[in-house]
């Protein structure tokens, strides 16, 4: 294994020392900017930002030329595994490999071993979280009780306790009934229902996308039409409710279709696009590889597009990885024994930037947009915003720098990735939480 | 030795990555393999020393005892592994089959699994020829072979012929390596069945659809009727049984109105009185035994240019009888 790059802290200065980032192109679409600016971060806020700022004594002065300074990037959909799956990924190692990836938060999904259910449960992810000393994690809990689909869980304690959302993810919340007891119940707390949409009748014994690749390797689809129903009847309830539903890794043309009509109606929806269904399809599997083996599947040509489309004109607004960390013997067997997930945390801003920004489809200030602004909104976190007085979380982008994904690199436990050996334009440099130095490119 | 176009790799996972061209010469190859068997010593010393396993994932009496025949007859040292159940048998991997195989330096293995992708997973781990006997849904080529090799046998040519497989297509894996396989050879495709077990996007492979099995024999020259697997009316895909044979059965009275007389093939074993009738099974136009027949011939065909034999040399290989 090669040398892990970047672990590094930068312990030249010390910590909570002011840093002056000079000279930057600051996009920060919270405030419609986009310019050559002075950043200024002191006590863990932002102190200042304008031309020409000095340097306070004893702080530390980035010389930012040529590079991108905007707000920390949050990732609302990650799998840390911690508890019970330290094997493919701790809540430490996530947090790092988050960081490295330029994120300054993430969302850390419920589905462990046991389940955050409880509100013991989200004050260990938390706890453990702060201990992490990296990217910020912000537990969700669980919709129902062991991610069951029977009954509601304590989201009222767990929100109490630090919860910043509910979801089932990894288990579609099938029953319609607790999915608009969900939606109302959690209205008060002002936290957001998330669901990943699959209706597991439609989706049944389903190893892949659904279409003529699944029917050529002799493997079973699961069709467009198991994410269109849920996504569908997910917005009705909302509609009925008044809920937030935060739908996750939206794959679908139709589902998209669904999603940009309620949201013109007026439905409280926001929706989650992943780079992996913006850039890669179903012909990805081809050879049984299990490193293209995720739910919901990569879908077909014009299904990458409307996702594309969606994430362009704001229908899915936020960008998510849902980084699936997986030890390497588990995706190495069959194709229908393999695990789903890829990990996402340390390629996401790359992607994004070199194949999304780099061709024109969306420029830096929609990237940011999508990668910090409007997370922090549909979560409610602090963060999202370089204005004067909020959160110092920053990240640095050298949006020239070229690089090769390797994958025996990453921080994060687990490599299975299926963009191994992709090179791109464009990666984090530095990343700070709360006024300290997190993570530094070397 | 020169490589011709009979050889077509270190494996055969499949026929899909097959030309046309190479296809012919495993069949070609496969004539002068049929005559061994009707030999009083039915042994050539062709795989004299090389070491075969049979390492099958699930049960299957009539696969694996054809393998076996052909390995003999061409002097091979075959070993079986039978482990029945689930693809991961006791916790064992098939990375750590994959590395003990190797370590035994085996020189082919035969391996039959029940997830798809099993035996070219197997193939990009081990040095040894790999052979798929059937992995999952996806193909089964030396069923796909030798049922070509009976059509070409009964209908003279396999150019031209129209072939409809009747049944389960979807989890098919002798569906898929047919429709391969013919269409290469350039026959007319076609399959037949339950909707429900219609896999979505197949008339993209250039195979047509009929829904009612009597449009099937009124088009076809030939019909491969497969097995319906019993836990397909469990999952719900069928209603029963009765309704199956009603509807999709190939019976004396459906075929009476063919307006030319039909082959009928079927890979086995079959579920007499519910995909095709007793008296279809055992009549005339059935050429269900020459596929057992060739079968053993084609495999040995496989083995033998594997093992890296001359198509032309097929003759003059088999004539060296063990004494
Ligand atoms: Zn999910």
């Amino acid at each position: 294994m090669k040398k892990k790059t970047g672990a590094k802290a930068a312990a030249r200065f010390a910590d909570g020392a002011p840093i002056l980032f000079r000279g930057g192109r600051v996009v920060d679409p919270s405030q419609s900017l986009d310019g050559v600016k002075d950043l200024l971060l002191v006590d863990g806020r932002v102190e200042a930002l304008g031309k020409g700022l000095s340097a306070p004594d004893g702080a530390r002065v980035v010389d930012c030329k040529g590079l991108v300074v905007m707000p920390g990037l949050i990732d609302v959909h990650v799998h840390l595994r911690e508890p019970g799956g330290e094997h493919k990924e701790t809540i430490q190692t996530g947090a790092r490999a988050a960081a490295a990836g330029g994120f300054t938060a993430v969302g850390a999904m419920p589905n462990t071993d046991p389940p955050i259910d409880n509100p013991a449960a989200v004050a260990f992810v938390l706890a453990a979280g702060q201990r992490a000393g990296a990217a910020r994690v912000y537990p969700l809990g669980c919709i129902s009780v062991g991610q069951k689909g029977e009954r509601l869980a304590e989201i009222g304690e767990m929100v109490a306790a630090g919860a910043v959302g509910i979801t089932d993810d990894g288990h579609p919340v099938m029953d319609s009934g607790l999915m608009r007891l969900a939606l109302e119940y959690a209205q008060i707390f002002g936290v957001p229902v998330a669901d990943h949409p699959e209706d597991l009748g439609l989706s049944r014994g389903g190893a892949m996308n659904e279409g003529l690749v699944a029917t050529r390797l002799g493997l079973h689809g699961k069709p467009n039409a198991s994410e269109d129903v849920h996504i569908l009847r997910d917005l009705i309830v909302a509609e009925l409710t008044g809920g937030h539903i935060h739908l996750q890794h939206v794959s679908t043309r139709l589902g998209i279709d669904a999603i940009r009509q309620a949201k013109a109606r007026g439905v409280r929806v926001t929706a989650e696009a992943t780079p992996h269904h913006m850039l890669l399809t179903d012909e990805a599997v081809e050879g049984y590889r299990t490193e293209a083996k995720m739910n919901p599947p990569l879908r077909s040509r014009a299904d990458v597009d409307a996702v594309i489309e969606g994430f362009r004109d704001g229908t899915l607004d936020v960008l998510a990885t849902d980084h699936a960390p997986h030890h390497y013997d588990e995706k190495e067997q069959a194709f229908d024994d393999a695990p789903n997930g890829i990990v996402g945390l340390e390629t996401a801003l790359g992607l994004v930037h070199a194949h999304l920004v780099g061709p024109g489809v969306i420029d830096l200030s929609t990237m940011v947009e999508r990668m910090s602004v409007s997370p922090a909104k549909a979560f409610n976190l602090p963060g999202g915003t370089l204005r004067k007085g909020s959160p110092a979380d920053v990240t640095v982008m050298d949006p020239a720098h070229v690089w090769t994904i390797d994958a025996d690199t990453f921080l994060s436990k687990s490599h299975n990735t299926p963009f191994n050996g992709w090179e791109l334009a464009g990666r984090a440099v530095m990343t700070v939480v709360g006024g300290r130095v997190v993570w530094e490119l070397e | 030795m020169t490589p011709t176009v009979a050889h077509f790799g270190k494996d055969l996972i499949g026929l899909e990555p097959l030309t046309g061209d190479q296809i012919r010469a495993i069949l070609d190859t496969a004539e002068p393999f049929k005559e061994i068997s009707e030999r009083r010593i039915k042994k050539v010393p062709v795989l004299r020393g090389k070491t075969i396993v049979n390492l099958f994932f699930e049960p299957s009496t009539r696969t694996r005892i054809s393998f076996e025949f052909a390995e003999k007859r061409l002097s091979a040292d075959t070993v079986n592994i039978q482990t029945a159940g689930s693809s991961v048998v006791k916790g064992e991997t098939l990375v750590d089959t994959a590395r003990n195989l190797e370590a035994m330096r085996i020189d082919m293995v035969v391996m039959r699994h029940s997830a798809s992708g099993a035996a070219r997973f197997l193939a990009e781990r081990i040095p040894s020829n790999v052979i798929n006997a059937g992995d999952g849904s996806h193909e089964h080529p030396t069923q796909g072979l030798l049922d070509l090799l009976t059509i070409r046998d009964n209908l003279g040519k396999i150019e031209g012929a129209k072939v409809c497989i009747v049944g389960d297509i979807l989890h098919s894996r002798v569906a898929r390596s047919n429709i391969y396989g013919l269409i290469k050879l350039g026959a007319e495709v076609a399959v037949c069945g339950p909707p429900t077990l219609q896999p979505v996007g197949i008339e993209e492979l250039g195979v047509h659809i009929f829904n009612r099995v009597e449009e099937a024999i009124e088009w076809a020259d030939a019909l491969n009727v497969l097995r319906l697997q019993l836990e397909r009316m469990q999952s719900g895909y069928v209603p029963s049984l009765r309704e199956y044979n009603r509807l999709w059965g190939i019976s004396t009275a459906r075929l009476e109105h063919a307006p030319k007389e039909l082959l009928i093939l079927h890979p086995g074993p079959m579920n007499r009185g519910v995909e095709i009738d007793s008296d279809v099974a055992d009549g005339e136009h059935s050429v269900i035994l020459d596929q057992v027949t060739n079968g053993v011939a084609v495999r040995m065909a496989v083995l033998y240019l594997l093992a890296g034999g001359a198509p032309e040399k097929a003759e003059s290989a088999k004539g060296g009888a063990e004494s």
